[in-house]
């Protein structure tokens, strides 16, 4: 598993003349294969969920997955781990099911056969097959969550963030997620507002205000949540 | 969003044929449209583009739903030309652009998009010298085109909410939430291209 770690953190985004502290010092050494983050709106865990891929570059302090620092080594952290947006619309590249799974796979410098085998693999693994050419438009919500995480699977990440993969999803949808991220054998850090989806996490952490409010098992975290927000 | 345009997977000739031919095709028959003069020309150019649906096997309907989104434009077009000009010319600019409207839609129909990506990507190579990406011009056409139904979709919920607020139709009240929801669409999918590794 990949080591992620994080020295003194603290992240402040621009507002109006002056600025919003968003991740307020947070120390933290991640080791474990499935870590969940929970908390509130704007505690900052998105933000923090940002920095693993290095799309947040923190204001102050090191962010290192694997220890590459995610500052100065940018495409090899991004190579090293795949994100999953919330609004899969918003990541899906190319117009058809196929297309957009093989997209991550054009700049790997692949054969064709070694790229047509790896996205027949994802359509399998994720029940798309019967959509292959499909415009991607069309699918269902949830077969576009699906879509969006074979397309960042498909390139063998080591670590998988997810930013509220089933927040725009029904029941059976958030259901086929959960036995997805179940079946991962890579690390991954599941952001979400689904208390459900990280009970048999490793570990979960708990957002709140910016700073780490609590740190442990789920049971425990999600109770610590629950308290914080009474 | 119909299904307008958008690749058709088929068995046919049309499909295997490299989309560079394809590409090539579709340019010619419309620098050879600038040749035709009479109506009985239209009919064979028309006649040309129903026959290659056909090859391709694709249902007449499939031809219709790519005329149906320029029809009431060809209409106004052929009356003014019938006005203008008379029915002979109001035939002819009509029916050419008909047949081209089809063999444009034909192209989008047999080509996957990553194939007329692979086309833009050669055509751009010899551009690298004065500082052009292919790579990057290739991923605009093919965003682009996955642009189109997203957009549309935005306009269909701005239009939405306008109704189910009993706002009445207010071209700026249209207009300014579906700019400000495809920046901030473009916005995430942005951000999404970089998590994708889209500067490697």
């Amino acid at each position: 598993m990949p080591v992620i770690e994080l020295d003194h953190v603290s992240h402040a985004f621009a507002e109006g003349v002056g600025s919003r502290l968003v991740v307020d010092d947070v120390t933290l050494t991640l080791t474990e294969q499935r870590i969940g983050v929970i908390g509130a709106n704007g505690s900052g865990k998105s933000t923090f969920a940002r920095m693993l891929n290095a799309l947040v570059i923190p204001t102050t302090g090191k962010v290192r997955v694997d220890g590459l620092d995610t500052a100065s080594e940018a495409r090899a952290v991004r190579r090293r781990v795949g994100f999953c947006f919330t609004d899969p619309d918003a990541q899906i590249v190319m117009p058809t099911v196929a297309e957009d799974i093989a997209f991550g796979l054009r700049r790997r410098r692949l054969a064709p056969a070694e790229v047509a085998a790896r996205v027949d693999a994802a359509l399998g693994s994720y029940g798309l097959d019967a959509h292959r050419d499909h415009p991607a438009h069309l699918l269902s919500g949830g077969q576009k969550q699906l879509l969006a995480l074979a397309s960042v699977l498909v390139t063998e990440p080591d670590l998988v963030v997810m930013d509220e993969p089933t927040t725009l999803l029904d029941l059976a949808n958030t259901e086929r997620i959960r036995t997805v991220v179940r079946g991962l054998a890579q690390q991954v850090v599941l952001v979400t507002h689904d208390l459900d989806l990280v009970d048999d996490f490793d570990r979960v952490i708990v957002f709140h205000e910016g700073r780490l409010a609590f740190d442990g098992s789920p049971g425990t975290a999600v109770a610590h949540y629950r308290a914080l927000v009474r | 969003m119909s299904t307008a345009s958008v690749y058709v997977p088929r068995d046919s000739l049309i499909h295997r044929l490299g989309a560079a031919r394809k590409l090539l095709f579709l340019a010619g028959v419309a620098a050879a449209s600038a040749l035709v003069r009479e109506p009985w020309q239209v009919g064979v150019l028309l006649g040309l583009a129903l026959a290659l649906y056909a090859v391709a096997r694709l249902p007449g309907r499939t031809a219709l739903a790519q005329v149906r989104p320029v029809l009431w434009l060809l209409v106004a077009l052929g009356v003014f030309q019938w006005l203008v000009d008379g029915w002979a010319r109001a035939v002819v600019v009509v029916g050419v652009l008909l047949a081209l409207v089809l063999l444009a839609a034909l192209v989008s129909l047999t080509t996957r998009t990553s194939d007329i990506v692979d086309v833009v990507v050669r055509l751009c190579g010899p551009l690298r010298r004065w500082g052009v990406e292919p790579e990057r011009v290739g991923l605009l056409v093919a965003l682009g085109i996955r642009s189109v139904p997203v957009v549309v979709e935005l306009a269909r919920q701005v239009r939405d909410a306008q109704r189910a607020r009993g706002l009445t139709a207010s071209p700026v009240a249209f207009a300014v939430p579906l700019v400000v929801r495809s920046l901030r669409h473009a916005d995430r999918l942005g951000e999404a291209l970089v998590a994708r590794g889209v500067e490697d």
